[in-house]
């Protein structure tokens, strides 16, 4: 490659504009809800939907009275994965504290009953959990690590200026929103798409920006080919945009309101929302996630990726069957018959494009398995593909009809899903974080290694118990609920199987507390590399090259 | 970078030559066991859509593919019930105008009796009386011989049928009244009275309040509670001289009830359980433990 001649450092000057008047947009509509709102819960989230708009244009105010954003095309930008690597540490461990908060009182629900909060009680506080693991945990760890990454493949400065960081703070906002709209009551009810017609507006804003961005970079990248992380990237954000779109359709009872009349019902309704939810999962939580395994794992382990043929075939076939698995959620319901055969079909086939995943990422190791021994971020990202291979591999079987009879609406689900968070999502996330934290922050490494040990041995066991405490719970209950005895009546009335389930719900909430303990202990950790003065570390990483010194 | 020009020297394998950020890619082949499991994925999958419904009619037909087994889960799961109902249908026909000898001389009858009324009583009735009919404080406990409106097999199943204080026409009725909320006492003749039923209970009190409790007792209360205040099953007034209490046998809670005057109530299953159901829950509560003998003493009435 010979010299590239980079443009001068623009100033940002439209797109602020034009990020104003959205935000000026918001504000005036969220004035006409604070005063005539459609019903008292808008007039309550109008007043934060105001602020946020407020805290919007000082923030850009304060950039552009400062000498302006300046968009250097000889530098990488991260700021705003800086930014981003730190509000996926927040809300992951916001959402874990959640989700153990809501695991105790499933264990001891006369414990953790509270009369006079009951925005504090499971029914809100579930949603709350849900959410905020996979959307702004994960969510962050998506547009943190694509932006990153989109950057570094593409060996070009990401796209639109001052857009990623609307993107950014966007995405906030949107996950403020939701969250305090689910504790005041606010939902569709939708599982994992509950937000209402507002916030959904608010996201498809900020993802179809997100799009633009990425597709921005990839447009001016320097480099011949796109590399496989980014198809996975470009995937899920297409995706989601279109699952996040039809699913949300919705007219609103009052345009300055809280509700909304969905536009499809009945079982048309339920089918295109698990259409949604599934491929939630599988574009979210599987593609997206499988693009950082794709950058992080290689460059960790410095091998290169196992099969070029096997990326571009998994890719295909995954994105390609994928999309048609979500009616196994609906299995004996009042969907037809043709559509559940398809469902499940479907989810059988994917058994392998998802494999292909695991295999590469694993098998890119080769060559450097002894790092296993000695790094705890590979060990945990190697451990994260296991859980992958494992949960993709359950997937397929609990979607069989006659496994789902038994294993559908039990604890078995919760498991099932659970080693896919904890496991793939949240080590593969967690392996990621610890690498970007030296190099966005410009350290030898990590402030302590042992600390990385510690949060590895401590969320795997955590994990363990949570997922043994799970498997043998849900097949209990789905054993209890269907046993008959020899006279034609059920052999155990519903408050038995409940009963039956208590202890496995306190080991469950133990793992789950181990599983935030290690989180807390990786952002210490964090905490202490940024703060700087890390002399001396045994955990060493390659430091990453500017944008410049690349050539 | 030109193409195909480079190999990794740890494996010897090819790379494509492509080069992203330090990362290249391994030229290998896709996994021969990786292929032909996801081969034969497909092919069961083309196989299963064969035998079972699968596809919908294209754009402008009605219908799907019914597959070569024609299987219809809706048809499986009327199928499935219609037998589950036949198994049952003899006893539970035999149960229709069955009184309890009849039920207890058979002894299959009896157990069918009992597997059904558990079911039901799991189903519908744990949720306050517990699941093992225990009860709790303002539910009575089935499992002892104390039966505010009458323990033997017909004055429980009259019971189940039309409720108490339920919007039944014939339900079990009686109120007392909130002596405290309505001012029919004064704070100290509550208290009073309280005293007095301590005393009727056996448990220690304050003689000199009890005494004045006697007479509003007699006034206000015998009407019900009958003079020595043992109750009376006709109008489900407990009775006070024992040491079961349905709302507790505190000085406080005793307080409480006389201030409030509880109303209980317990919803009438006359349609809403089938006749042969409600006498097999009644068999089972009065075989809880506690039933008593048609025309039995009235020894244990009452209390509670």
């Amino acid at each position: 490659m010979t010299n590239i001649a980079f443009p001068a450092p623009r100033k940002g000057g439209a797109e602020g504009f034009l990020i104003a008047l959205i935000l000026i947009g918001v504000f005036f509509w969220s004035l006409y809800a604070v005063a005539r709102g459609g019903d008292p819960l808008m007039e309550q989230q109008g007043w934060l939907i105001m602020a946020g708009s407020l805290i919007g244009l000082i923030m850009l105010v304060g950039a552009f009275s400062n000498g302006g954003p300046v968009n250097d095309e000889s530098q990488y930008a991260e700021g705003v994965i800086k930014a981003g690597t730190i509000a996926t540490m927040f809300w992951g461990i916001a959402g874990f504290l959640v989700g153990v908060i809501i695991a105790l009182q499933l264990a001891f629900p006369n414990l953790f009953y509270f009369a006079d909060f009951g925005f504090l009680n499971f029914g809100r506080l579930r949603p709350l959990h849900t959410s905020a693991v996979i959307f702004a945990f994960g969510g962050n760890a998506l547009i943190a690590t694509s932006f990153y990454v989109v950057q570094r493949t593409c060996r070009t400065r990401i796209a639109g200026g001052l857009w990623p960081w609307f993107v950014f703070w966007g995405y906030q906002f949107f996950i403020v929103i939701a969250a305090t709209g689910y504790l005041l009551g606010i939902t569709q009810g939708k599982e994992y798409a509950e937000p209402e017609w507002y916030a959904d507006i608010w996201l498809t804003l900020v993802w179809v920006v997100y799009l633009l961005v990425f597709l921005g970079t990839l447009w001016k990248r320097k480099e011949p080919h796109i590399y496989v992380a980014n198809w996975f990237y470009l995937a899920f954000i297409v995706t989601i945009a279109l699952l996040h779109v039809v699913n949300n359709l919705a007219v609103p009872v009052n345009w300055f309101g809280a509700w909304s009349y969905p536009v499809m019902s009945g079982v048309q309704g339920a089918l295109t929302q698990w259409w949604y939810g599934h491929n939630a999962v599988g574009f979210f939580l599987t593609a997206g996630f499988l693009a950082i395994m794709y950058y992080f794992i290689p460059k960790r382990a410095e091998r290169p990726v196992y099969s070029y043929r096997l990326s571009i075939v998994h890719f295909w076939s995954l994105i390609f069957i994928y999309i048609w698995a979500g009616p196994h959620h609906l299995h004996y319901t009042a969907l037809p018959e043709w559509a559940q055969t398809l469902g499940m079909t479907f989810s059988v086939m994917l058994w392998m494009p998802s494999w292909g995943g695991m295999i590469n990422g694993l098998m890119t190791l080769s060559g450097a398995w002894d790092k296993l021994r000695t790094d705890p971020v590979i060990r945990m990202m190697v451990l994260s593909v296991a859980f992958y291979g494992m949960s993709t591999f359950e997937g397929p079987v609990m979607s069989i009809r006659a496994v789902n009879a038994l294993s559908h609406y039990t604890d078995w689900t919760i498991g099932h899903v659970h080693s896919g968070a904890l496991g793939w999502v949240g080590f593969i996330t967690f392996g990621a974080i610890y690498c970007l934290v030296p190099w966005l922050w410009k350290r030898k490494g990590m402030w302590s290694k042992a600390l990385i040990e510690w949060h590895f041995w401590l969320a795997t066991i955590g994990i363990l118990f949570y997922i043994a405490a799970m498997w043998p719970s849900g097949i209990t209950q789905g054993l209890m609920w269907r046993a008959y005895n020899d006279l034609g009546f059920l052999e155990y009335s519903f408050v038995e199987t409940v009963e039956a389930m208590h202890p496995y719900y306190i080991i469950r909430a133990f793992g789950g507390l181990l599983f935030l303990i290690g989180a807390l202990m990786m952002a210490y950790n964090v905490y202490r590399t940024i703060r700087g003065g890390v002399e001396e570390t045994e955990d060493r990483v390659n430091p990453q090259s500017s944008l410049v010194a690349a050539e | 970078m030109a193409e195909h020009n480079h190999k990794d020297e740890v494996t010897g394998v090819d790379t494509t030559g492509h080069e992203w950020d330090g990362i290249r890619e391994l030229d290998n082949p896709l996994p021969r066991w990786w292929l032909w499991i996801f081969y034969a994925c497909v092919a069961w999958s083309v196989v299963y859509m064969i035998f079972m419904p699968a596809l919908p009619a294209p754009p402008g037909f009605e219908g799907f593919t019914r597959g070569l087994t024609g299987n219809s889960e809706r048809v499986n799961v009327a199928q499935q019930m219609a037998d589950l109902q036949a198994s049952r249908s003899a006893n539970f026909e035999r149960l229709q105008n069955a009184d309890f000898q009849a039920i207890e001389s058979d002894p299959e009858l009896f157990r069918f009796a009992i597997a059904a009324g558990r079911s039901a009583f799991g189903d519908n009735c744990a949720t306050c009386h517990g699941s093992g009919g225990g009860g709790a404080v303002g539910y009575p406990n089935l499992n002892d011989d104390i039966w505010l409106w009458g323990g033997t097999f017909e004055d429980i199943r009259y019971t189940l049928h039309v409720g108490i204080r339920s919007d039944h026409p014939d339900t079990r009725f009686s109120q007392m009244p909130a002596y405290g909320r309505d001012q029919l006492l004064s704070q100290s003749e509550i208290r009073d009275v309280t005293q007095y039923v301590l005393q009727l209970s056996d448990q220690s009190f304050d003689a000199a309040a009890a005494g004045r409790g006697a007479e509003i007792f007699a006034m206000q209360c015998a009407s019900c509670h009958m003079e020595d205040g043992t109750g009376d099953q006709a109008q489900g007034a407990p009775n006070l001289t024992d040491r079961d209490w349905l709302y507790g046998g505190s000085a406080a809670q005793i307080e409480a009830t006389i201030h409030r005057g509880p109303y209980g109530v317990m919803p009438s299953w006359e349609g809403r359980l089938s006749e042969p159901m409600i006498t097999a829950l009644a068999t089972y509560v009065y075989s809880l433990g506690g039933g008593q003998e048609d025309g039995g003493d009235e020894m244990g009435a009452g209390g509670q």
